[in-house]
């Protein structure tokens, strides 16, 4: 009896296995993509221009790249809240040399600097005394923006010269695609490699699912943590040159709250917030989403704080969806939905 | 066990004693008894939402749209208060309160109901709840000489020389140490801190207990967005921005295991006034307002490493002394 149960069951499985790829997260988010599409072009007719499509990229590229290794953070079952107080030390700090006139390359070199001694002063915190990741970061989050205002005040830096603004409002040769998206599309690429084809990226979801279990059959656990924190704020300084290069200023208060909407953009790409599960594609789509549907309603005239509710309530929605699928997916004989 | 965590408590009761030794040194003013009653004022409000705050951690869980809700439910009782302001005092106090609750509740139902972990539910309400806010009063403010007379005299009205702001935080500390310590709810509630599955296994309903938590901080956020509101007569949508972030700093300094599971109210109490005294301190020699937050994230780090070094050290002692009476 149970024998044939369980046959039944394997051809049940079989049958539904469609059903099972339409539930797949990366092809709902998909269809999403392109229903936001449909909608905002209806809503205005500037919506589909290649040159705008192309222009709104600048608003959002910038935390796609922190997106990225925040992908690994959250896999790996931490977080970091840090991310934008990073982002504002090393714009200060860069816009001090830039003061004291030192050239584009120092910059640059400053930036990225600053933003991976930042991360690995988390990263050394986290693994060193075995604190939550969220106290950790949520401390510095503090002191990184703290220094930031005890620098500037109420003052700005605007003086940058004339090649650092390249980074940020550049585009390659004579098309109309900007630096930053290139820039954006070949780290995805290295990140996604890294992620779903090397051992390193294995490693990352073996601690996720279990960190103990990870530690116990040889993955030096704490320092890949340390590296993935470092590496997070490597890409913090790096979206901090872009971001200063593209405004050509820097005050204390920059980039403040993006960490909400970079955190949100992960999970809302299928990045399980307890650890263990992701995908590349998944969190590139989204980030696309909420791009288009911030610039989408930014054409209707909706303002920012009304948008941050939706953001919001994305977030919320994009976590409890998952569950709710969970309970419509079709029972196998043990009452236990399917995998 | 019990002499280990009253040891903490004491010991940063020590620690504010000696800044305020040092600070007077250098500033006599700073000993006057109106500074500190100006102080007591300045962290009654955040005394009371860290206590919200508290039992949110104990649980293992975070609050971060606290100051979120402060503002939303500040600026519906005051704008109410400026188009009705026939309405008694009292009738507001309780309107915001319940604004509050309801605030408390959703996070408590997403937290409890829909599974999803306290950090994300209460990111996202940050953000919804602030936004509501602008929506509400569509970015204007409502300023003093919009409120009526009553309403923003709430907190100053004072008493034997202390403002009623005081004896409302005074009121709130008293009714949740009796709640946490003598009730069975508030020692649930530390049981599912301390270890959630075993805690089911006695019997503890983690739903019912992780929904009440949220409820209850929500409440007071409610009361603080009143006294809030009135105290700095001013009610905007940037109202108590980054709050979250105090209260935080307030339970990580008293002592509370960023874990969950351990952690006293009057640790609690202990250290958002020691936030109190340095900020008061900051001020009294003259060192910038802008070194605040860089001052805050330090003091949250530092304490933390502490908290979890004598932590550390604590269970080591412990278990050497088991293994010596064995």
């Amino acid at each position: 009896m149970n024998k044939d149960n369980s046959i039944l069951d394997i051809k049940k499985n079989r049958k539904i296995s469609l059903l099972n790829v339409i539930w797949q997260w990366e092809i709902i988010l998909f269809f999403i993509f392109i229903m936001v599409i449909i909608i905002n072009s209806n809503l205005s007719p500037y919506f589909l221009d290649y040159t705008n499509l192309m222009n709104t990229t600048f608003n959002f590229i910038e935390k796609a790249i922190i997106a990225l290794p925040m992908m690994f953070v959250i896999i790996c079952g931490d977080i970091d809240i840090s991310v934008a107080s990073i982002i504002a030390l090393s714009s200060v700090f860069m816009g001090m040399a830039s003061q004291a006139g030192v050239n584009t390359f120092g910059l640059v070199a400053i930036g990225l600097f600053t933003g991976s001694a930042a991360g690995f002063l988390n990263g050394f915190i986290i693994t060193k005394f075995g604190i939550p990741a969220i106290a950790v970061t949520l401390g510095s989050m503090s002191l990184f923006r703290g220094i930031a205002y005890v620098i500037l005040g109420d003052k700005a830096f605007t003086k940058y010269p004339v090649s650092f603004a390249y980074f940020g409002q550049g585009y390659i040769g004579n098309t109309m695609i900007p630096f930053e998206l290139v820039l954006f599309f070949i780290l995805a690429t290295i990140f996604g490699i890294i992620l779903h084809r090397t051992t390193m990226g294995r490693k990352v979801f073996a601690i996720g699912n279990n960190s103990t279990a990870a530690r116990f059959s040889g993955i030096p656990v704490n320092r890949i943590r340390l590296i993935i924190f470092t590496i997070t704020g490597l890409c913090s300084g790096l979206a901090s040159i872009l971001l200063t290069s593209r405004i050509g200023s820097t005050r204390p208060n920059i980039a403040s709250g993006w960490e909400l909407e970079i955190i949100t953009t992960v999970v809302l790409g299928g990045v399980a917030i307890t650890g263990g599960n992701g995908n590349i594609f998944g969190v590139i789509i989204s980030i696309f989403i909420i791009g288009f549907l911030k610039f989408g309603m930014g054409l209707i005239n909706i303002p920012g704080k009304v948008m941050t509710i939706i953001i919001g309530l994305l977030l919320i929605l994009a976590i409890m969806l998952p569950q709710l699928l969970e309970r419509l997916k079709p029972k196998n004989s043990f009452g236990h939905a399917k995998k | 066990m019990r002499d280990l965590f009253r040891k903490r408590e004491f010991n940063l009761f020590i620690f504010i004693l000696f800044i305020i030794f040092g600070v007077s040194l250098r500033t006599p003013s700073f000993l006057y008894v109106n500074n500190f009653v100006d102080i007591l004022n300045d962290t009654a409000i955040l005394s009371m939402v860290a206590i919200g705050q508290l039992m949110i951690i104990v649980t293992g869980g975070i609050d971060l749209s606290v100051g979120s809700s402060i503002a939303l439910s500040g600026m519906s009782v005051a704008l109410l208060n400026q188009y009705h302001p026939g309405i008694p005092i009292f009738l507001i106090i309780l309107i915001s309160i319940a604004v509050g609750l309801l605030l408390g509740s959703i996070n408590g139902l997403l937290v409890s109901q829909a599974k999803i972990p306290p950090i994300i539910t209460t990111l996202g309400t940050m953000s919804i709840y602030r936004g509501l806010v602008f929506v509400l009063c569509k970015g204007t403010w409502v300023s003093a000489h919009e409120m009526t007379e009553v309403f923003r005299g709430f907190p100053r009205k004072s008493f034997l020389g202390i403002s009623s702001l005081i004896y409302v935080s005074i009121l709130i500390l008293i009714l949740f140490l009796i709640f946490l310590n003598l009730t069975r709810t508030g020692r649930e509630i530390y049981g599912v801190g301390g270890n959630k599955i075993a805690s089911q296994y006695v019997g503890i309903n983690l739903k019912r207990i992780q929904y009440i938590v949220f409820t209850l901080c929500g409440g007071i956020t409610g009361l603080a967005g009143f006294l809030w509101v009135a105290r700095y007569a001013a009610a905007q949508s940037e109202t108590a921005i980054g709050f979250e972030l105090q209260t935080i700093a307030a339970c990580v300094i008293g002592g509370v295991s960023i874990m969950g599971g351990s952690g006293t109210i009057i640790g609690v109490v202990l250290g958002a006034f020691f936030m109190g005294i340095v900020y008061n301190a900051l001020t009294m020699i003259n060192v910038s307002p802008f070194w605040q937050m860089a001052i805050q994230g330090f003091i949250i780090l530092f304490a933390i490493i502490i908290n979890t070094v004598m932590d550390k050290r604590n269970q080591q002692l412990m278990l050497r002394k088991r293994s010596f009476n064995e």
